[in-house]
Order: structure tokens, then sequence, then C-alpha cells
């Protein structure tokens, strides 16, 4: 890790450590991602179903790869137009500590997203959406391997809570499916110095999807068993995350073993990566983030969609 | 960067402070009867306790017996030195048997929540 690297690291470090300590003051309760009774959380792997003013920041990983460990900071925005359409805008900080290579550090390309959500059922907890975005080719950095090359994405997700079971499964109601399946396209379909392609630039299927059991939902809908806070507000889930390159067949993956907790107007999510292959990586990486509601947190301005509200 | 990272942390912090006074969705905190108990004797209320300050318009709670019968006094009201705490009566004397109680909330910035559990009447 570079000196300058390790000074962005640690100033995020103490922005983290003050916004956590500024949202204790938000002690229980929670937010939005719902259909019916069902309150889906923000997953940190997979993209959610559900269109939400919501803002994640940060999301920090790390992980050794192949090529070395790769760190990554992230932040995202989401902002409703109308009740079921969002935009998204993310950027991220990328620190590279290549094999046999200088470290180096530095912005990834902008991505821009739109997500529709078309159908959402109270009775049967279940969410489908659609969504479309693209990696800006060129914004980010040469030097931490931004593409100079846009590629775009399009997905299904979906979203299902298991809180329609019949009773005598009652304890199998706080489980909840969430999950996407997608194709990311780039604009390019190889790069090439004189004529020579040096790498190429296939086609990816995306798909993944999150298993979780909500200590919200088996509290509040199905049993008090006597959880206080804070494990009234936890998630444990784990986090299957894929991309399958369409020319090759080949694929990489995580699974993300882990847990949210989710406050009043923020939630804390912490998972382990496990790499489903040494093609994805070479060690078990970790996953965290802070992600704020921002339709709690604003519910009359920031917090309501531009267009549509009632 | 460190100047532009410490602006961008006292801009989130100022924003950050303006909302903390508002209220968010209201969720179930604890109910009684419990979510989920047994009791032995009939209860003659429901009463809920909710995260967040409840408005009266469009919050209710309606209790079910397992044939679907309706045996609320459809009184739904909130208590009166909590506005987080949510009552209604229910027809005297339960039979024994299982009860499905059903609650949709309006907290007071008007987000809407809603759920659903049982208790059982078991003398």
């Amino acid at each position: 890790m570079t000196s300058i690297g390790k000074m962005k690291l640690s100033n995020v470090a103490v922005a983290l450590v003050v916004l956590t300590s500024a949202l204790a003051l938000a002690t229980m309760a929670s937010a939005h991602g719902f259909a019916g009774a069902r309150f889906f959380p923000a997953t940190l792997s997979t993209d959610d179903p559900f269109v939400n003013d919501e803002l994640s920041l940060p999301t920090v990983s790390t992980i050794e790869t192949p090529e070395g460990r790769e760190t990554e900071i992230s932040a995202d925005i989401a902002k409703r137009i109308t009740p079921n359409l969002g935009i998204e805008v993310g950027e991220s900080f990328l620190e590279l500590n290549p094999n046999d290579e200088p470290e180096t550090s530095g912005l990834g390309n902008v991505e821009l997203a739109a997500k529709y959500q078309f159908f959402t059922s109270e009775a049967h907890e279940t969410i489908f959406s659609l969504g479309a975005g693209v990696e800006i080719g060129g914004t980010g950095q040469k030097r931490v391997d931004a593409e100079t090359f846009s590629t775009w994405s399009a997905a299904f997700f979906f979203g299902k809570g298991l809180g329609d079971l019949t009773e005598n499964l009652a304890l199998l109601r706080p489980v909840a499916l969430t999950g996407l399946v997608g194709v990311a396209i780039p604009t390019s379909a190889s790069t090439q110095i004189n004529n020579v392609e040096i790498e190429r630039h296939p086609n990816v299927l995306q798909y993944g999807f999150a298993l979780e059991y909500s200590l919200i939902y088996l509290q509040e809908q199905v049993k008090d068993v006597g959880l206080r806070a804070p494990f009234d507000r936890l998630i444990p889930l784990t986090e299957f995350s894929f991309g399958t390159s369409l020319d090759r067949g080949q694929t990489t993956g995580t699974i993300n073993p882990g847990v949210i907790w989710s406050g009043k107007y923020a939630q804390f999510g912490v998972e382990a990566v496990i790499p489903i292959n040494e093609r994805t990586g070479k060690s078990v990486g970790v996953i965290a983030q802070l992600h704020f509601y921002l339709d709690d947190l604003f519910p009359r301005s920031l917090g309501r969609p531009l267009f549509g509200w009632r | 960067m460190q100047k532009r990272l410490a602006f961008f942390a006292i801009g989130l912090l100022s924003l950050l402070a303006t909302a903390v006074r508002v209220d968010a969705h209201a969720f179930l905190v604890r109910a009684e009867p419990h979510v989920g108990s047994r009791v032995t004797k009939a209860p003659n209320e429901v009463r809920i306790w909710f995260s967040e300050p409840i408005g009266t318009r469009l919050s209710s709670i309606k209790v079910f017996d397992a044939s679907e019968k309706q045996v609320d006094k459809m009184d739904t009201h909130l208590d009166g030195h909590d506005r987080a705490l949510l009552h209604i009566s229910l027809r005297p004397s339960l039979a024994p048997g299982a009860y499905k109680v059903i609650w949709r909330v309006t907290s007071v910035d008007t987000h809407v929540t809603n759920g659903d559990f049982r208790f059982e009447v078991a003398p």
C-alpha cells in the first residue's frame, strides 16, 4: 500500500467512524425496500431488486486476486424519479498491489444505472424489476486499469419473501431470496496494440442471489423470541455472485456469508468474500458497507420521488 | 485530496444533522399478547408498541379467529400517553384457539408499514 493510499484509507476510516457515531443516535426501527410486511435490506454484493432513495457510503472491499491484492472503496447513490423508477450513480477508488509491480491507486470509471420496479405483491412479498446501466469508459484513471471503453448492462431483478408460507412452516417465513440475472456487453471486443490483440473483452452473463433470514421478521411477524438490541435488527445472509464469459464459458464468482444490521436511518453490513475458484481469488476477502436510507433521513425532500409522490 | 474528503465529510454530517430529527418507518417493537405466543387467559385487548409515533389516520389493527371472523370491537385507538402505542379491544371471553392480528400503520411522517402475527388462547 502506498503512503498516499494509506492516508486516503485512514481519512475514509475516520469519516466512517464519525458517521457511524452520528448514526448511533438512531437506535431501532428501520426503513425501505418493502413488499407488504417484508423489509428487504440493501445487499452488498448483488444489487437489490427495489427502487428507492439510498446512499451507500462507503462500500469497502479487499481480496487477493491472481494479479495481486485489490482494495476498492466505492460510493453509490440512488434516487427515485417516480415511485417505481430510479437512477443510480456510482464511483470507486481503487488501490492495486499487483504482483511484482509497484502499487498504484486511483479512481475507477463512473457507473450510471436506471431501474424500473414493475411488479410488487404485498401479499406474496414479491418484487420484480428491470435495470440497465453503463460503466462509462475513459472516466477513470488508466493506472488502475479503468477501461477506455464503455460496458453496457441489462438485468432482471427479483425479491421474494417466504412470509406466505403456511403456519406449520412458520419458522421459515423469515427467509427471503433476492437476486438478479443479466448481461454485460463491452463496446470494445478486444484491446489491441499495433494490431496485436492483447486482451479480449467478452460479453458476460451476470447472475447472483442473496439468501436471507431476517431476525427482524422473526421477531415482529412470527415469534417474539426475546431478542433485544442489537440482535433484533440483524439479518444473517449469504450472497452468491457470479459472472460467466459468454464466449469462453469461464466463470468467476464469490460466495459471501455475512450479516446486516438495519437501524432507523442506516444499515451496516459485513461479509466474508470466498472465491469460488483460483481465477477469482486466492484467499478469503472481506466486504463491508455503510448504507443510508435517504427516504427515512429526508422524507420530505431528498428522500421522496421527484414526481408522482402521493 | 484530504481537503476534499474533509469538506465532503463535513457536508455529509451537516446534511445528516438536519435529518436526525425526523421520524422513520414505524416498526413493531413488541405486542401484548406477544407475537407468536400462547396465553392461558383470553385477553380483552391487543396492544402494539411501535418504534415511531403513529398517525391515527389510516392506522388500524384487526383481529380474526381461525374461521376468519373478526373478533375485535373495531375501536383502534392511540394510547393516551404514548403516541407509539396502539390499542384495540376484543370481544369478551375469546374461545380457545388461534387468532391472527393484522396491523397497518402510518407514522407521523406518512411512511406506511404493515404486518401480522398470531397468538393462541389455550386455557
